[in-house]
Parts: C-alpha cells; sequence; structure tokens
C-alpha cells in the first residue's frame, strides 16, 4: 500500500481532470441533442410556422380583436395578481420566519402545494368552493374575477418561497440598531428591511408573472369558455381546435417573446437592486 | 409599544393564515367532500370504470418514461454545467430554463406543429408508419419538455456545494470515471436527485394544456388522468371528476410528504 502511494507520489501529480476531454465533447453532444430535439427544434417549428405566411399575415393574426382583447386581459390580469402576490407573498413569508404559533410547520408545507397538485384539478377545488354550488354563497364561476383567483392559486408559492430564505439569513441586528435609534416598526420595515428583501421579491414576481401570463389548466374550466375571460392559452388552444395553426403559431411566439421579456427586464432589476441593497 | 407590537403581529398573523385557508386549505378540503357527497360507494364506482382505469395507468405510465429520461438527462446535464467549462455553457444554462417560461398550450402546439403530416418530421415519420401525435410518443414528448429542468436544476447546487475534492481524489487512486461517478458523485447528489425526480413526477403526473393538445383526447385511448377529469367535470359526473380530483390531490400531498422528507436528508 506504502509502495503504491510511493510510485503515485514519485510520478509528476497529473491533475484528475474529469470528465476528460473526449468523453467531455461525447457528453456535450448528447446533451446538446437531446435539448434541441426535446425543446429547441419544436420551438423552432413554431416560430417557422407563425411567420410562415410573412411578416403581413403574423401581424394580421397578432392584431385580430380576439387576439387584442385576450392579451390585454392577461396583461391586466397578470399584473393584478403579481402586485397582490408581493404582497400577500412577503406577509407570509414575515410570518412563516418570524412569528411562531402550532400549526406553523403544517402551514409552511402546504404553501408547495400548488406546484404539486395538478393544474386541472386547482381549477375544479376553487370551483367546488367559489362555483355556482358555492357553500359559502360566493359565486365568481366564468368570470374575470374567477380568472384572477386561479392564478392567485397557481403562483402562490413563487414570493414566499423566494423571500422566506432571505428572512431567514436577515442579520437582526440592523434592525435592533435601527429601533434603538429610535425608529419605528414600519420605518425600521420600510428602510432596513424592505431593501434587503427587494431582489428576492422581484424574483419571485417575475417567475409569478411568466406563470401567469402561460396558465392554461386551471382556467379551463374556471373561464366558463366566454370571450370576457378568454385569455391567450385559452384562445390559442381553441385556434388549433378549428385548424388555425397560423394565429395560434402568432399569438404563441408574442406569448412567449412577453415571458422572454419581462424576465429579462426583471433580472436586471434585480441585479440593480441588489447593487443598490449593499 | 410592546402591546402595539404585538397586535400587529397577531393581525399578520391571522391575515396570512386566512388568505391561505380561503384560497388553498378550504378549497382543497372541498375536494374530500364533494368526493364522498354520494357515498364512497359511488365514489368507488365512478373511478374504476374501464375509461377511468385506462387513464390512471396512461398517466403512470407516461411519467415514469418522462422522469426516467428527465433523470438520466438533469444527472448528465448537471455534471457538463458544473464540472466542465465549454463555450456556449451560459447559452444551454438558459434554454433548460425555457420549458419554464413557456405555457403548456405552446409547448403542444409546437409540438403539434412539428410532428403533424405537414410539419418537419411528421410527413417523414408517417411516411415510415410511426404516429407521434395522437398517441403515446407524442404525450411522451410533451411531458418529458415540460419536466425538463427539475432535475437539472436541483443537482446543480448540490454539485456545486460538494465540490470535487473527492472525485479527484477517486481518480488518482485509479478509479475509471464509472467507478467515481457510482461510488463517490452519485452518493453525495442522491437527495438532491430524489427531490429532483419528486417534482418532476408531481408535474408529470398533473400535465394537461401540452397533453391536451398533442393527445387528440381519444377516449379510452389517448386521455390522461387529467384530461379524464375535464371530461367529466364537462359532462356534469361530478362524483366521478371530483373523486378522481381527490387521487391526483392525495397524489400531490404524497408529493409535499416526500419533499419535506428528501428535504430535511438533504440539510
Amino acid at each position: 500500500m506504502t509502495s503504491v502511494a510511493g510510485t503515485r507520489a514519485a510520478a509528476p501529480p497529473r491533475l484528475a481532470r474529469w470528465p476528460r476531454l473526449g468523453r467531455a465533447a461525447l457528453g456535450r453532444g448528447l446533451v446538446t441533442a437531446y435539448l434541441s430535439l426535446i425543446v429547441l427544434i419544436p420551438i423552432a417549428a413554431l416560430v417557422a410556422k407563425s411567420t410562415g405566411g410573412g411578416l403581413d399575415a403574423f401581424w394580421t393574426s397578432l392584431t385580430s380583436p380576439l387576439a387584442v382583447s385576450a392579451l390585454k386581459l392577461i396583461l391586466v390580469v397578470s399584473v393584478i395578481v403579481v402586485v397582490i402576490n408581493v404582497i400577500t407573498g412577503t406577509a407570509i413569508a414575515w410570518v412563516l420566519v418570524r412569528d411562531s404559533f402550532p400549526g406553523q410547520r403544517i402551514l409552511n408545507s402546504v404553501i408547495d402545494l400548488p406546484f404539486a397538485l395538478p393544474t386541472v384539478v386547482a381549477g375544479i377545488t376553487l370551483l367546488a368552493l367559489y362555483g355556482t354550488a358555492s357553500p359559502v354563497g360566493i359565486d365568481v364561476a366564468f368570470t374575470r374575477a374567477a380568472v384572477v383567483l386561479a392564478l392567485l392559486f397557481v403562483t402562490l408559492p413563487f414570493v414566499v418561497r423566494s423571500v422566506q430564505p432571505v428572512l431567514l439569513e436577515l442579520d437582526r441586528e440592523m434592525e435592533e440598531a435601527a429601533a434603538s435609534l429610535g425608529a419605528g416598526p414600519l420605518t425600521t420595515f420600510r428602510r432596513v428591511i424592505l431593501p434587503n428583501l427587494t431582489p428576492a421579491i422581484l424574483a419571485g414576481a417575475a417567475l409569478a408573472f411568466a406563470r401567469a401570463m402561460g396558465e392554461f389548466g386551471s382556467l379551463v374550466l374556471l373561464s366558463g369558455n366566454l370571450p370576457k375571460t378568454q385569455v391567450p392559452s385559452l384562445l390559442i388552444f381553441a385556434q388549433i381546435e378549428s385548424g388555425n395553426t397560423t394565429g395560434a403559431a402568432a399569438l404563441s411566439v408574442t406569448l412567449l417573446l412577453i415571458a422572454l421579456v419581462v424576465l429579462l427586464l426583471i433580472g436586471r432589476l434585480t441585479h440593480w437592486s441588489l447593487r443598490h441593497a449593499r | 409599544m410592546p402591546a402595539s407590537r404585538t397586535a400587529s403581529r397577531l393581525g399578520l398573523r391571522f391575515f396570512a393564515v386566512g388568505y391561505l385557508s380561503m384560497l388553498l386549505l378550504i378549497p382543497v378540503g372541498m375536494i374530500f367532500y364533494r368526493a364522498f357527497e354520494h357515498g364512497a360507494g359511488a365514489a368507488w364506482a365512478a373511478v374504476t370504470t374501464p375509461e377511468a382505469l385506462h387513464a390512471f395507468y396512461l398517466t403512470i405510465l407516461i411519467a415514469a418514461i418522462a422522469v426516467s429520461a428527465n433523470t438520466i438527462f438533469g444527472v448528465g446535464c448537471a455534471l457538463l454545467l458544473v464540472r466542465t467549462k465549454f463555450r456556449g455553457k451560459a447559452l444551454l444554462n438558459a434554454a433548460i430554463d425555457l420549458p419554464f417560461a413557456i405555457s403548456p398550450v405552446v409547448i403542444g402546439l409546437s409540438l403539434y406543429l412539428l410532428y403533424g403530416r405537414e410539419g418537419w418530421f411528421g410527413g417523414w415519420l408517417l411516411d415510415n408508419g410511426i404516429q407521434v401525435l395522437f398517441s403515446l410518443p407524442g404525450m411522451v414528448l410533451a411531458t418529458i419538455f415540460v419536466s425538463l429542468p427539475f432535475v437539472v436544476r436541483e443537482v446543480v447546487p448540490v454539485l456545486h456545494e460538494i465540490g470535487d475534492e473527492q472525485e479527484q481524489a477517486a481518480q488518482t487512486l485509479g478509479a475509471n470515471w464509472w467507478q467515481t461517478f457510482r461510488r463517490i458523485t452519485l452518493p453525495a447528489i442522491r437527495w438532491g436527485v430524489a427531490y429532483g425526480v419528486v417534482l418532476a413526477t408531481a408535474r408529470a403526473l398533473g400535465e394537461f394544456g401540452a397533453v391536451a393538445v398533442v393527445s387528440g383526447r381519444v377516449v379510452g385511448q389517448t386521455e390522461t388522468a387529467p384530461l379524464w377529469v375535464w371530461r367529466e367535470f364537462g359532462q356534469f359526473n361530478l362524483t366521478g371528476a371530483y373523486t378522481a380530483s381527490l387521487v391526483l390531490a392525495m397524489l400531490a400531498i404524497g408529493t409535499l410528504l416526500a419533499m419535506n422528507a428528501f428535504k430535511r436528508k438533504e440539510a
């Protein structure tokens, strides 16, 4: 045993590269091929289809009254949903981290339920309580309020789960210093805590927005297939069903672009607020 | 001062618990009530029809294939991202998250266009007798697409955290890459992999929009459990819809329990 170690030590130590060059190239090829086959080529086919009839055809289908009202609706609803999420999500994260009460751990683990629950079940769940046969007398089925409700349900975990770890790590000495210097709880929150949470809040808001823009499963039952509640994902589905794949592709590409731009913008904003929080 | 502190803390607690109850807890609890509204016998009968059983079988089969494929890809891809350097890595890293930013219906449409008769692949495949759309392969592809990022995203931070000193030590002692992976890397990342697999499985079992587009929703053939729930509800077979929803919700709650268990092992 010692002799083996001795000969090893005598030889110039070769840095173990892992995986080695040839294998790394093979791995890279396989990963790229898989990703291309599953994700990239289908998206390329979608983009090709959307502009296949020329940019005029793309623009015409995008500016059809149905498409315009669907895009307007989802933008307004998503902004509402994100604003509510920022407030409630931060409050819930706060209660989960700083408060202490019986049942807190259970409450903490059910936050992820909307991620685990199939979206169509989420829709049925909300209809069971807030639908036509509502036992509490609140019936929002087939209205725009139902769209907001469904999107609030499916995006619930994003801000909470993004803010929670930051709040947990936050140095409480700063707050105590602020308090001892005479700052009230509200001032301490606004001037000391909030700037530290902003990047996490924005990151959670971005994910919630992207998710809200494309949500489909929880809306198919709640929206009641009416024009006033027809968001882009529902319209795309209807267009596919009726054979208008060009229109569906144009709207899909637009939806994709909006989601990517929002993610990019909020990424920048997060970066900016991260630098300014220090 | 302390009195107002306590009041605001209680107020915030009341608000958070109230919001979660109204949005999450009571609605999910309602599913239990609605499923057994007409007795356990009616509920059982509604979800054990041949169509319903086939739908559940299909959902489990598709999830098993998709999650297996994504687990192998996910571990390999995470190793590549963390342990090697190459040009285009940032691009690959960004591309992996694409499925999170795309609507399921859009994912379905992109596969629909690619594998349809007019599509880049569809024509050739159909000429050679391979039907992707409206059959199992298309549904599997859609499910792989939507559940692709989970394992990669859970394994990458774990790989960063464990570092590569032990791997290098194993290699200096003469282990080949497979031995190194199996004996050193895999045991170290296993809870991260398990966590990713659980998330991917939950997503795969519940996938709706993408599969709704590519499956053609042929009753008893290409109808998964979530699609079956949708049709039952639309036809006012509420007991069946609620009971199947309950089964799917129980799977989701099982997922949560598994997540909690794995998170604790990881820590």
